[in-house]
This record gives structure tokens, sequence and C-alpha cells, in this order.
């Protein structure tokens, strides 16, 4: 939850100083998705803390050492705020002054991001395709056994079963609300997508937003239902084209005589190849985002589940509790 | 007038706290939560720098003269992906460790490993 | 065609690790990523001769010009270290079917080749790109697949050692982070060569200063410097034995590569080597570490852990003729970067050889390996002498150029230091050839047969790289020098 917060805090605080796309993203990833995936960690490795900590007194050294470090770098900047800072004097002014003739697109950080820097946005799509496949490769389960595992709770197991419905039944309210809300948010999520050229927003936020929804179906209506919705195989694949559609908009300026992510070749008109080159890269950043998201959502609460089945074969008791930490998790 | 710099110093003061809590604590997920402190704050120095007095978000609108600036903004949305994918991967392991471990305290994984390095070695 | 070779250099892995997922057949995308990686050292080599006869390489990304775009900057420098990492790469994926048949589960294939498609991918755009904050991107793309790799290993403290590497890398990506924000703060730019020219004007300031520090210091964990090497050694340990060849014999080159870039192109020598007693402080660095790792080495009973820490003190030998800052030593340093790298994996592929055999790297298990897996254990004693510094190895050629640049300049202690340093290295050498060829078998154990031929292959072919290039010394030679000079501003 001070996750939650602190991510909501920093992204007001972007806002205030202008940076209304961090902000937006920050606020998508701090205070929804990043707590989220606390909370998920949190609940399966237990809430207890050991209290002692060691070594306090030279982490204190090495921290005040590197913060006054910090403090001593500071003192010749120039001051917060002032027009005259390097900063806003060698590179930035084409971007502000030149991006509309050169881009065509209001929204100067769609340009830099989309454009000028777009080979940084391959590499951030390729992070993020990282640490999907790495989480994939840490948490996910063997594909027979988990099918397996399956059958075995809706066969044998069916007293489990109806006591997960009786848990979702719980949350009637919280279901029709959902079932109201989710097509606005995929709505939200697409008129993100395409409105980054124009206002804050963009393929990554929009992916965020996306997965959010159906993060929270999962929640609501039970992993297993909003798995047979988006399959495993099928959201990995939707990740690899994401990554592949940015990166093939790449190659075709290549054959059509242009250097790698030059969009000026992708049609006659320099202004419409930008555009649909932005366009597309867009789509490439929301898709690849917005399966991960999933991937490593699924995987978490897959594997949670898995933990859970294991300690349901052992003690029965327990159910009780476990019951009570997803209602918790479904409140939050 | 060294009142200028105000901004700085309070990120370098968060900065150091979400440090402090990585070195400093022995519960794999605070680490990773502190860790999340420290990057977050590096984010607010880079949007800091961006911000010019008077300036609007930059995007381009009739009647406005001056924008932030866009560049910062661009390299820390980059950087926030960045380190979301760093904390699922983190959590992942912790995950992962929990499981085989039982347990997600520094030292007492420590202690664990430290007697199967012993027994093997014998 | 030819005036795209530096992009193609790194969006062809970038493209494929995806594509991986497509094929989803073990044998098919072993194939698939072998011919990928071949690709890529087909082009390093393109890339390197272009460089040799016509000079830096430059290329826009998207067409928009320097300091607004990105561009790509292959001059000497990164072109041997873009030849060394796609060498390995290929050279140790050619084992990767086998070793990890036995490391992995089934279902993790397709995953594995992806991420090291992309932990490739991240190191050569670390290495080619002309931008400092695209260097932080790609940093974190071959970080993130390292730790993911690492995290595969079968033994449970892989994970352990992964977490702890994602911290620690994670803190040094952050300094690193820092350092650009305040240069990027006084120079309003983050090209390299525009922050370079710029940077003169504003070099006194305290600000310029910090920056310089928090990325020295950022790089040196991600180099593993002595006082800051702990994550490294469990990391090596522990991974798959793929993983751990590929990685010890290029990551911390990268890092090494990152060091030199930041401290001669971007801050010049005169304002890296004056600000900071910087000189002195590397030199008893790097040579505590030799000292330390090498006597570590001597006590582990895991014979990664001995190569593991034997990495740390090659690192010490690198720093050392960094920190000589001579034109020599610098050259001395990148011959032990292509060195090291071929003599590294060479010993790492042939434990993963030993462990596919025996499933362990214990020391105790190794006794009569050396009648039992001839072949590789030749292998292994042939890439130790290298590491020793016998004559006839590349792991001479270094240390020679090494101590003629301790010479050079007079500093005859360092000179005697690193000699009696390589004396250590003999002594953990011994220990494992003493234990593999003049004990007797382990009782009660199935006669071990050689190791298959996907593994001899590979380990042989670098062993005789290893001693091709320690007796023609041309081509390495040839391209330090010419790396190091142009680093020096030395026309030749």
């Amino acid at each position: 939850m001070l996750t939650g917060i602190y991510g909501l805090l920093s992204a007001s605080f972007f806002v205030v100083l202008d940076a209304v796309d961090v902000a937006f993203t920050e606020a998508a990833v701090g205070a929804g998705i990043s707590g989220l995936l606390m909370l998920a960690a949190i609940t399966m490795t237990g809430r207890s803390e050991a209290p002692k900590r060691h070594k306090p007194l030279l982490a204190l050294l090495v921290v005040f050492i590197t913060g006054g470090m910090l403090i001593y770098g500071t003192l010749d900047m120039p001051y917060f705020g002032s027009f005259d800072a390097p900063v806003h004097q060698h590179v930035a002014p084409r971007y502000i002054n030149d991006s509309m003739q050169e881009v065509g697109v209001p929204n100067i950080v769609t340009s830099v991001l989309g454009s000028y820097r777009a080979f940084d946005t391959l590499g951030e799509v390729a992070v993020i395709f990282t640490a999907g496949i790495g989480v994939l490769s840490l948490l996910s389960l063997p594909l027979r056994r988990r099918s397996s595992k399956l059958d075995e709770s809706s066969s044998e197991n069916s007293s489990n079963s109806s006591q997960k419905d009786q848990m979702h039944e719980q949350h009637m309210v919280l279901r029709i609300v959902s079932k109201v809300l989710i097509p606005f948010i995929l709505l939200f999520a697409l008129y993100v997508q395409f409105h980054g050229d124009f206002g804050p927003g963009g393929g990554f936020q929009a992916g965020v937003i996306f997965a959010a929804a159906i993060i929270l179906y999962a929640m609501l209506f039970g992993l297993d239902t909003a798995r047979r919705v988006f399959n495993q195989s099928i959201i990995q694949l939707i990740a690899a084209i994401g990554l592949l559609l940015y990166a093939s908009v790449g190659v075709v300026s290549l054959f059509n005589g242009g250097n790698f992510l030059d969009y000026n070749v992708l049609a006659a008109d320099p202004i419409a190849g930008q555009h649909i080159g932005i366009l597309l890269i867009e789509l490439g950043v929301g898709f690849t985002v917005t399966a991960v998201m999933i991937i490593i959502f699924f995987n978490f609460a897959g594997r949670r589940e898995a933990q859970q089945q294991a300690t349901e074969r052992n003690s029965p008791e327990l159910n009780v509790t476990q019951a009570n930490s997803t209602e918790q998790k479904g409140g939050e | 007038m060294l009142l200028g710099l105000y901004n700085y110093w309070i990120v370098v003061l968060l900065m150091m706290i979400g440090f402090y809590i990585v070195i400093a604590h022995g519960n794999l997920i605070k680490k990773l939560v502190g860790l999340t402190i420290f990057q977050t704050s590096v984010f607010i120095f880079y949007i800091s720098m961006g911000n010019v007095d008077s300036g609007s978000a930059p995007i381009l609108a009739e009647g406005v003269a001056r924008y932030s600036n866009p560049l910062p903004h661009v390299l820390i949305l980059t950087a926030i992906v960045v380190g979301i994918a760093t904390t699922a991967l983190g959590l992942a392991l912790v995950v992962r460790i929990k499981e085989s471990y039982g347990s997600i305290e520094e030292d007492e994984i420590q202690i664990q490993d430290q007697l199967t390095e012993d027994k093997t070695s014998c | 065609m030819l005036a795209h070779l530096p992009i193609l250099q790194v969006i062809v892995p970038l493209m494929a690790a995806p594509l991986c997922l497509f094929l989803n057949r073990s044998k098919l995308v072993w194939l698939f990523a072998l011919l990928v990686s071949a690709f890529t050292c087909a082009n390093s080599i393109f890339l390197l001769q272009q460089v040799m006869s016509s000079g830096t390489i430059t290329y826009q990304l998207g067409g928009w010009d320097a300091p607004w775009g990105i561009e790509y900057r292959i001059d000497e420098l990164n072109a041997l270290l873009l030849l060394i990492i796609s060498t390995i790469g290929t050279v140790v994926l050619f084992a990767a079917h086998t070793s990890i048949q036995k490391e992995l589960a089934e279902d993790r294939h397709t995953l594995f080749y992806s991420l090291y498609l992309l932990s490739i991918t991240g190191m050569f755009g670390i290495v080619s790109t002309g931008d400092l904050f695209n260097v932080f991107v790609f940093l974190e793309i071959s970080s993130l697949s390292a730790y993911a790799l690492i995290g595969l290993g079968k033994d449970r403290r892989a994970l352990w050692a992964a977490y702890q590497y994602l911290i620690m890398g994670t803190i040094g990506a952050t300094f690193i982070l820092i350092g650009i924000g305040l240069l990027y703060q006084m120079t309003g730019t983050l090209n390299m060569a525009d922050i370079a020219s710029r940077l003169a004007e504003v070099n006194q300031t305290r600000t310029v200063f910090a920056a310089f520090v928090f990325l020295i210091v950022g790089v040196c964990l991600k180099l593993a410097l002595f006082p800051l090497h702990l994550w490294l050694p469990n990391a090596y340990a522990y991974a798959p034995s793929i993983v751990t060849a590929f990685l010890a014999a290029t990551a911390t080159k990268v890092a090494v590569y990152l060091l030199i870039r930041l401290s001669f192109t971007i801050f010049g020598i005169e304002f890296s080597f004056s600000s900071l007693p910087l000189q002195n402080l590397f030199l008893v660095l790097g040579l505590v570490g030799i000292f330390a790792a090498s006597t570590a080495a001597i006590y582990k009973t895991n014979v990664k852990h001995i190569f593991a820490y034997s990495s740390i003190a090659q690192v010490g030998y690198m720093i050392v003729g960094y920190a000589i800052q001579t034109p020599t030593g610098l050259m001395a340093t990148l011959l032990h970067l292509f060195n090291h790298a071929l003599m590294k994996s060479a010993l790492f592929l042939a434990l993963g050889a030993v462990v596919y055999r025996i499933g362990s790297a214990q020391l105790s298990q190794f006794q009569g390996l050396g009648r039992q897996m001839p072949l590789t254990m030749a292998a292994i004693v042939v890439a130790g002498l290298s590491l020793i510094g016998v004559p006839l190895t590349v792991g001479f050629v270094s240390k020679w150029y090494l101590l003629v640049a301790a010479v050079e300049v007079g500093m005859w202690p360092v000179a005697v230091l690193v000699l009696l340093g390589s004396l250590l290295a003999v002594i953990y050498i011994w220990r494992i050839v003493e234990i593999a060829y003049f004990k007797p078998p382990l009782p009660g154990r199935e006669p071990v047969q050689e190791a298959p031929w996907t593994f001899l292959a590979p380990i042989w072919a670098l062993v005789l790289a290893n001693i091709y290039f320690g007796i023609d010394t041309r081509l390495s030679v040839q391209v330090a020098q010419a790396a190091s000079q142009s680093l020096f501003g030395i026309n030749p």
C-alpha cells in the first residue's frame, strides 16, 4: 500500500514539474503495477520480518559519503528552474522549435521518444521483453504438471473449487461493477494508445492500462477463467510480435534506403512517414508491454496458486487464512 | 543564494533513504522496496533539471512561449520501464528463494549456504 | 548494405530473440541461435576490417544528426570488443545444446536461448553506441538477461547469487544513471563526442567531478574490481556452465571497455588522471585484487569458484595496465581483454564438460579424470598454463606487455608484484592438475567417459586459439596497438 501511495505522490510531483507523460507512466507503474507485484510477492513469502539489522554503521557511512558527494556535486549546478542552464540551451531547443516541422506531432515527448531517440525506446521494449522472459524462466510451472494439477483440483478436490466459487460470490458487487468498468478501461487504453501524438500517453501507458484491466478480470473471476481467454503461449507470442513489429519498422526503412528507424522514407511525404512510423512503433510497444505485464502477473499468481494447493493438501485448516488473504488482495 | 538548489537536496535525501534501505536491511523484499525508492528519486532528479520557471508541459499549443525540456522526460520514461522490469525480475527471484530456502532474510540464507558448503567440502 | 553493418550487428540478435519463441523446438532454436551468432561474428570481422582500413565508422540512427538523435560510432576499440563478444558467444553456444540438456528442464530451453541472444544484444549495444543514455538502456538489457540466466542454475544457491547480482548490478546502474544525469546537466547533451567537446568549459566544476566519481564507481561495481567483487564468485559458480563460460569471458570485459571509454574519450586523459589520485588508487586496488583473489582461489574446493576468483585477479591485471596510463599499458590491458576471454571461456567450457559427465565441479571429484577424460583435462592444463602466463600461450603475450609497460615508466615494484601474482596462479592450477592426474580414480564410481565432441570441438578451438595467438601475435597486437594509440590521440 505504501508503495502505491509513494508512486502516486511522485506522480503528482511530476505533474507539478510539467512532466505529464512521466507522471502518467509513474502513476500507472509506481502506484499500480509495482504495488500489485509487491503485494503478490509478499503474500507468497510471508509478512513477518526479522527485526535485527546488521552493519548499520557501515551502511550509514557509505550512504553519507554518497550523499555528501551528491550534495557536493549539486553546489555548482545551475539553479532549479533557471532558463539559461546548459540543459535548456544545447540539444533541447531543436526538439521544441523544429519537431513540428520535422516530425509533425504536437506532443514533443512523443516525437523525441518515437523518432529522435527511437532506438532508446526500442531498447526499452527489449528490456521489458527480457524481464518477461526472465520471469517466465524463473516462475513458470512446467506445462504438463500444470495441466495435470488442474485436472486433479477439478476432479478430486471438489471442495476446494466450491470454496473458490463461494469466494467469488462474496465479491458480487465488485464483480458487477468491474464488468461494467472493464470495457471502459479497455476503451480508455485504446484512447491513450492512439492519442499519444496529441496529449500525454502512448504505447507504454496504454499497455499498462490494458493489462490492468485484464489483471482486474483475473483477480475477480479467477485465474483459470482469465487463462482460458488469454492463453499463456499466445501471450508470449504477442510479446514477441510487439518487439518484432517495432524492429521491423526499422528494417523496412533500411530497405527503403534510409537508416535504421528513419521514418522519412516510409512514405512519399516525410511527415506522413513519420506518422506511420510512430503509430506502428507505439503499437509494438503497446503489444509487448501488455503481454509482458500479463505474463508477469499470471506467473506470480499461478505460482501462488500452486503453493496454496501444495499447502492445502498438507493441512486443510489453512484454507481459512488463505481465503482471508485472497480477500484482502481482492479488496486492494 | 543556495536556496535555488533546495529541490536537488531533497531529492538527495530521498535517494539516500532508499540507498540505506538497500544496503542495511536484511529482508529481501525490503531491499527491493529500497531500490525502487532509490531509482524513483533519481527520476525526480532528472525531471527537476528539465523544469523551467513558468514553462509549461511540452505539448505544442498556441500562446505558450516556454516549454519544459522534453528530453529528460523521454529519458525517464525509459528509465521507469527499466525500473519496473528490474523490480519484477527481483521479486520473481525472491519468490523462488522463499520456495527453496524457506526464508527471505539475508543472514538466514547465508547460514544455510554455509552449512551446505561445509557438507560438500568434507 | 555495407553502410548498415554497425546496426545489423545489434538488431539481428535483437530480432532473433523474440523469434526463438516461435520455433519452440530445442534443437531448432539452438541451430537458429547458432546461425544468428555466427552471422554477428562474421559481421564483426567485416567491421574490424573496415575500421582498420578506413577509420572510425559512424551511423546515424533514424537519420537524425548526432547530438539530437542517437549515433553509433565504431572505432578500433569497439570493433575489437565486438569481435571478442561475438566470437566467444558463437563458440560457447556451440556446446550449449549438449550442456543444457543435463542442466536445464526441457521447457526452459527456448527461453534460455532467447535470454542468451538478448544478453549478447545488450553487450553489442553497449559497445557500439556513441550515446551515453543508450549505454544505460543496453546495459540493463544485458544485465537483466544475465540475472535471469544465472537464476536458471540448478543449485538453489544460483537464485541467491542472481539476487545479489541483481541488487549490486542495479545499484551500479543507478550510479551510472546519476552520473549521466549530472553530465547532462552541465553539458546539455548525451552524445559522447559532443560531451567531450563541451566538457572543456565546465570541467573545473564540482558537478562534473561528482559525475565522474559516480560513473567510475558504478562501472567498477559492474567490473567486480576488488572491494566491489562480492557478487561475482557465486554468480559464476552456480550459473549453468554455458552461462558461466559466456559471462566470464565477456561481461567484465564490457565493463572494462566502459571504464576506458569514459576516462579516455569522454572525460579525457588529463581530467581523469589529475582530478582524482586515480592512478595510485587503481594500481593499489588492482594489485591487492590480484593477490587477494588469487589467494582465495587457492583455498576453494569448487573448481568453478577457483576460476571465478581467478577472474577477479585477472581484472586486477587489466586495471593495473590501465592505471599505468601509457599507450603500452593500455595496450597490455586490451590484449589481456582479448586473451583472458580466450582462456576463461576455454576453462569454463571444459568445466562444463566435466559437469556434464560427473555432475559436479568439486575438486575432490576430479580424481582420476586425467586418464578418463584426457582431452578435456589436457585443455584445462593448456588453458591453465595460459592463465599463468607461460611462453607460447596468449597469457604470456599480455603479461609481457604489462611488464614492459611497468618497466618503461620505472615502476619496478609493480612489475615484480605482477610476476609474483602469476606464481599464485601456478599454485591453484597445480592443485587441479595434481588431483586430476596423480590421484587414482574415485573408488566406486563408474569409469567416466570422454566429453562428447560438441564440447570438445569448441573447447579445443579455443585452446588452439590460445596457442596460435600466443605465437603469432601480429593480429591481436596490431589491433590493440591501433586502439590504444587512437585513444591516446597518437596518429600512427
